[in-house]
């Protein structure tokens, strides 16, 4: 099981949670896992074609899924997704 | 009988030769001099040296000589005011092993005399030596850094959750111009994070209201007020008179117009946004690193970007997203040390963590990559064209 963390914007469709553990080999994977526990989030994540918006940024640890193998990219146990749209505010 | 200051100087006199300041005087001025090593104390020296001097008092000579002339065949030239303490320094020099060490016959005094060139180095004053001494002391700031900072022009994007403790710190470090851009008015509601504003100024201008609390901690800080919103048509030549830009924007129509202005200017960027318990921090320098766009293409739509107003914001997060953003600012104006190009900081309050991302350039950036048409865009309807889109499937 990786640890997804998710961002102060989707934590209410995740159930207030700061951190899920879902199941998955490849980015594609755990996100899918994630979206099918919390489907709220996959309502704002994912297209309707199932893909990713661009405007989501995945990070495996510290880099950027975009870089590597996008929803490919191989996950282990240990690994730590982050979720990361861009935020706005500053006032 | 020991010797008198007399015979030390007639002793020095037998073996260091002493130049005319016409002689080398064309020498100094095509660069081509030898190097010089002023010995006076450090008020002489403040009235002014030879073009290109080095400084080392007479009581640090033996010490601080090596630092300076690492070989000991190199052609110097000691001067000082009348050209006596410089050739019993230049006769030291010579007995510490340097063979080729010169006296300025007449010193200073002679020099300036004949009207040739001088340097007057510029200093800080004694109110502002005692007012920066902290900084003073940091080796990495020091006097010069000092200087560099009263110097420097810093535009301030919104002054309010983050640009109250950035505009504060950046004020109190004595950066000599602060901008600030807001068209807003001090609320009651924003007295809970916005720290430069205080409640009898509720109603007032935020530029205003932020120039009144800076006059008042640092009065020789230069602010300017720019009540209006930032857009494409006044934003190249906002940006173009700052040297960098710190982004406490509330919306991302500016982001990514700040985002563009900061490339076609060339004026770095130092970024942070928040939101409840979290911030992001990040420095994008035009060219020489990922821009806001590499790390974000497009802004999500509204409803998974809510701004402070509707999601709410723990004010003290301010105060650290603020403060690492003066603390960029700062280290991008000095260039020293690693600032976070390239890295996007995470700060997540609740959880007291700090997470470090990488970010790197994007080959396919559409706003710095190679193949990219930079022009300043309708950012409001760009926005909100890609968020409607992206907002249509969710």
């Amino acid at each position: 099981m990786s640890t997804v963390k998710i961002p102060p914007v989707l934590r209410a469709a995740a159930g207030g949670e700061r951190t899920v553990e879902a199941s998955g080999a490849t980015v594609g994977e755990v996100l899918t896992a994630l979206c099918d526990a919390h489907p709220a989030i996959g309502a704002q994540i994912l297209t309707a074609d199932g893909e990713l918006h661009k405007f989501v940024n995945v990070y495996v640890n510290d880099e950027d899924a975009r870089l590597m193998q996008w929803t490919d990219t191989p996950v282990g146990d240990d690994d730590t997704l982050l979720i990361l749209p861009a935020m706005a505010g500053g006032q | 009988m020991s010797p008198s200051y007399q015979d030390l100087l007639g002793n020095a006199r037998e073996v260091i030769p002493e130049v005319e300041p016409s002689e080398v005087a064309p020498r100094v001025a095509d660069g081509t001099g030898p190097l010089i090593i002023d010995v006076r104390e450090t008020g002489e020296w403040d009235q002014g040296h030879l073009p290109g001097a080095v400084h080392i008092p007479r009581g640090f000579l033996e010490s601080r000589v090596a630092g300076t002339a690492p070989d000991s065949d190199q052609e110097i030239l000691v001067s000082c005011a009348s050209g006596q303490r410089s050739l019993l320094a230049a006769k030291t020099l010579a007995d510490m092993g340097f063979t080729n060490v010169s006296s300025l016959a007449g010193g200073f005094a002679r020099w300036k005399q004949n009207n040739h060139p001088v340097e007057v180095p510029r200093i800080l004053t004694a109110a502002q030596r005692s007012r920066y001494s902290r900084h003073i002391l940091i080796p990495e700031v020091g006097e010069e850094g000092q200087m560099k900072l009263l110097d420097s022009k810093a535009l301030l994007i919104g002054a309010g959750g983050l640009g109250s403790p950035a505009a504060y710190y950046l004020a109190a470090a004595g950066v000599g111009t602060i901008g600030l851009v807001d068209d807003d008015e001090v609320d009651e509601s924003n007295l809970q994070r916005q720290i430069i504003h205080t409640t009898d100024r509720v109603g007032m201008n935020k530029g205003e209201s932020a120039k009144q609390a800076i006059a008042a901690l640092n009065p020789e800080v230069q602010v300017n007020v720019h009540p209006f919103r930032i857009n494409r048509d006044n934003v190249l030549d906002l940006v173009s008179q700052y040297d960098v830009i710190v982004d406490g924007a509330d919306n991302f129509p500016t982001r990514y117009l700040l985002a563009d202005a900061s490339l076609m200017t060339n004026t770095p960027l130092v970024h942070a946004s928040i939101l409840r318990f979290e911030g992001h921090a990040s420095v994008f320098k035009p060219y020489d690193g990922p821009c806001y766009r590499c790390l974000f293409p497009e802004p999500p739509p509204p409803d998974l970007a809510p701004s402070c107003g509707e999601a709410g914001v723990l004010g003290v997060l301010c105060g650290v997203m603020g403060n690492i953003q003066a603390t960029e600012a700062i280290k991008v104006l000095l260039d020293i040390g690693d600032t976070l190009s390239g890295r996007l900081l995470i700060y997540d309050a609740l959880g007291m963590t700090f997470t470090e991302l990488k970010v790197r350039r994007d080959p396919d950036c559409p706003s710095c990559g190679p193949n990219a048409d930079l022009q300043l865009r309708d950012y409001e309807a760009w926005c909100a064209g890609v968020g409607s889109h992206a907002g249509s499937h969710a």
